[in-house]
């Protein structure tokens, strides 16, 4: 059976007046329906380019989209990047389902949480309103909202940050979709809610039996909920792989960097956090060969100065963990070490 | 919410009688003598004074404001015996020049102001708020840029060139019989006579307010777009019809009942430039006249009175209003 979602190809720049914004470059990955694909990176890495461009949120004017992105449903394979705007319109709530990182702002202060989730419901459903409303309790219930009949009725000011971000969660699930994309829903939260959060989106996925995008910069949420991941930079997938690998065996320097910026707990006495040296590369004129070249401190271990030239591929170097770096195994494992071992 | 207008109401209360007591004091202080103004020239000082203590203006500032607001309440008399003349309550004055009770002046003028006010604010909301939209969703595109034109002519045009211009043309087109224009038509006996005689007036004040409007719902529609819900409203699926008159309209016009609310109630004051190019006998062209040719000084402070109590009240509507559509604003 095809996982859920594939993405092949996919590239989304945007036109500016500086240039073109190379946002995301080329990204393919799957989700299977039950698994959660952790997508990590900085800021400005593409993120969340990729998954607006899958659920066909971006302004088609104002964005190059190419490549696929295709919902196995079950009535059959559509790409949402091909397929017509009102097609994809359809998919949305129903099929793939999206929450955002600020709950402050995502919700419409004007219209109470009832009447927000009973919309949705609405859309693909038949019956009245207050049928909606009903559901609309059924789910906030099921999220962890208490007194869920007597605060359907509230409005969103009224809700703190978390039960507003669980609302979010009770509004994307309303239409039992089979995606999730969850963009960065923990970063605007306090860090005891992030993890209230985390477990209750992996509980969700478990009842709808839901593939989850996870998108974080946040090493710590992936290692809690993902099952594997995706590291970004500059637009480009750096490494790939399942969760354990990236974080005992990483096999590209960004990643080893970044692994190595966060502290641990057993880890704590007499090791000094390092953070990656430099800044990324601006999207509008990527350096020639590796984007990460700049900031790498193994790429003189690279001979004929390949680096700097060509751009390297994402290889499987070790079964299905793929990294896209011309250093060997053999240097990537030394290059663990030689900035102190995760393990 | 009980509370909440209880306690707008009060400060409503309160903001009136300090605007009335300002209003009294500024034309109390004033050089002109409104007791001499009374009789022509050739006055002898007993009549003046004779004057004076019928229209009580002997007596000090704050005893002629108690008289004044006892008067709104009970009606008041003036002089005695064969000169005895009545006003009733609600009783705002005396006017010499007219020798007609205040009151009576303003029941007169007012409905001639407040039709002018309904039509223009309907026109320009309809013109604004459309326009606006259209603007907004088609924005860079050549919709944009017309209105971007009528803006910009809209605000620079000051209605006394526009005003003019457009009677002017409605002369040369035979649209405006200067002798019957400016009559009083009520809308109750003869509806098509009223329009006939508004719907100049109603385009000159419109074209200035909308052009107004239509920028403050351009962008409004435009920075609500670019909210957090409405790509929350898009994800749900919800088709972009549904998001603009649901999602983004709801939240972009919210503002423009408050300046809606303040600039209907400015008119209602009198629309004083639009009132004397078209000949219209409303609340603007009363005080004008009172200012410029009579020195009317009851009918001067009962307007200007009059004229602060509308925006203050529709401050408080709007206040009220503004709780129904923003449930932020109700529990604070």
């Amino acid at each position: 059976m095809k996982p859920f979602l594939e993405v092949k190809n996919l590239s989304v720049s945007f036109p500016t007046q500086d240039g073109l914004v190379k946002a995301s470059n080329d990204i393919s990955f799957t989700v299977a329906r039950g698994e959660t694909l952790a997508i990590v990176g900085e800021s400005g890495s593409g993120k969340s380019v990729t998954s607006l461009a899958v659920m066909g949120l971006h302004n088609r004017n104002a964005a190059d989209i190419s490549g696929e992105a295709i919902l196995n449903l079950e009535t059959g394979p559509i790409d949402t990047i091909s397929a017509s705007p009102e097609v994809v319109r359809k998919l949305r709530g129903k099929s793939m389902a999206m929450i955002f990182q600020d709950p402050m702002s995502a919700l419409h202060p004007y219209y109470s949480i009832g009447d927000q989730i009973a919309e949705a419901w609405g859309l693909y459903n038949k019956g009245s309103k207050s049928d909606g409303i009903k559901r609309a309790v059924e789910m906030l219930d099921l999220v962890g909202i208490p007194e869920a009949a007597k605060r359907v009725k509230e409005f969103p000011h009224q809700f703190s940050g978390g039960m507003r971000q669980r609302v979010m969660i009770a509004m994307a699930l309303v239409n039992n979709p089979s995606l999730l994309i969850a963009d960065e829903p923990t970063t605007a939260l306090d860090v005891t809610v992030q993890s209230q959060i985390l477990k209750l989106l992996k509980d969700m996925q478990q009842e709808f039996n839901m593939a989850v995008i996870l998108i974080t910069h946040d090493l710590g949420v992936v290692a809690e909920v993902a099952d594997r991941a995706c590291v970004m930079y500059a637009g480009k997938i750096v490494e790939q792989s399942a969760i354990d690998d990236i974080y005992y065996t990483p096999d590209h320097p960004y990643t080893i960097g970044l692994l190595n910026s966060i502290p641990r707990v057993d880890q704590l006495e007499g090791k000094r956090l390092l953070a990656i040296p430099g800044q990324p590369p601006s999207l509008i004129s990527l350096p020639r060969g590796c984007a990460f070249r700049g900031r790498c401190t193994f790429s003189r271990l690279v001979p004929n100065n390949r680096c700097a030239t060509e751009v390297p591929n994402l290889d499987e170097k070790i079964k299905g963990h793929f990294s896209r770096c011309h250093l060997t195994e053999a240097q990537l494992t030394v290059a663990r070490t030689s900035v102190g071992s995760r393990v | 919410m009980f509370k909440f207008i209880a306690k707008r109401l009060t400060a409503t209360v309160i903001v009136i009688t300090l605007v009335s007591i300002s209003v009294f004091l500024i034309f109390a202080i004033l050089p002109m003598d409104p007791a001499r103004l009374t009789c022509g020239k050739g006055c002898s000082v007993p009549v003046i004074e004779a004057n004076r203590h019928r229209l009580g203006l002997d007596v000090p500032v704050q005893v002629q404001y108690g008289r004044f607001v006892k008067g709104l309440f009970v009606g008041r008399t003036y002089g005695q015996g064969q000169a005895k003349i009545e006003c009733g309550a609600p009783a705002f004055g005396y006017s010499f020049n007219k020798h007609e009770c205040v009151t009576t002046l303003i029941a007169e003028a007012f409905p001639v102001t407040f039709s002018l006010a309904v039509g223009a604010f309907i026109l320009w909301l309809l013109l604004g708020v459309s326009l606006g939209v259209l603007a907004a969703r088609r924005q860079g595109k050549w919709p944009d840029r017309a209105s971007t034109v009528f803006v910009l002519v809209g605000i620079s045009l000051p209605t006394f060139i526009s005003g003019l211009l457009i009677y002017l043309l409605a002369l040369r087109l035979n649209l405006i019989n200067p002798i019957e224009s400016g009559r009083w038509v009520s809308p109750f006996t003869n509806p098509i006579g009223w329009v006939k005689n508004f719907y100049l007036p109603w385009i000159t004040l419109a074209l200035a307010f909308a052009a107004t409007y239509t920028r403050f719902t351009r962008s409004n529609v435009i920075e609500t777009s670019s909210e957090d819900y409405i790509r929350t409203a898009r994800a749900k699926g919800l088709s972009e019809k549904v998001i603009l008159r649901k999602h983004t309209l709801r939240a972009a016009l919210a503002p423009i009942v408050t300046i809606a609310g303040l600039d209907f109630a400015g008119l209602l004051g009198g629309a004083i430039i639009t009132e004397q190019i078209f000949n219209l006998p409303g609340l603007g062209r009363l005080s004008l006249r009172a200012v410029l040719i009579d020195y009317d000084l009851p009918v001067i402070v009962s307007t200007t009175i009059l004229a602060a109590t509308f925006v203050v009240v529709m401050n408080l509507i709007v206040d009220i209003l503004y709780a129904y559509i923003d449930p932020r604003v109700r529990v604070g």
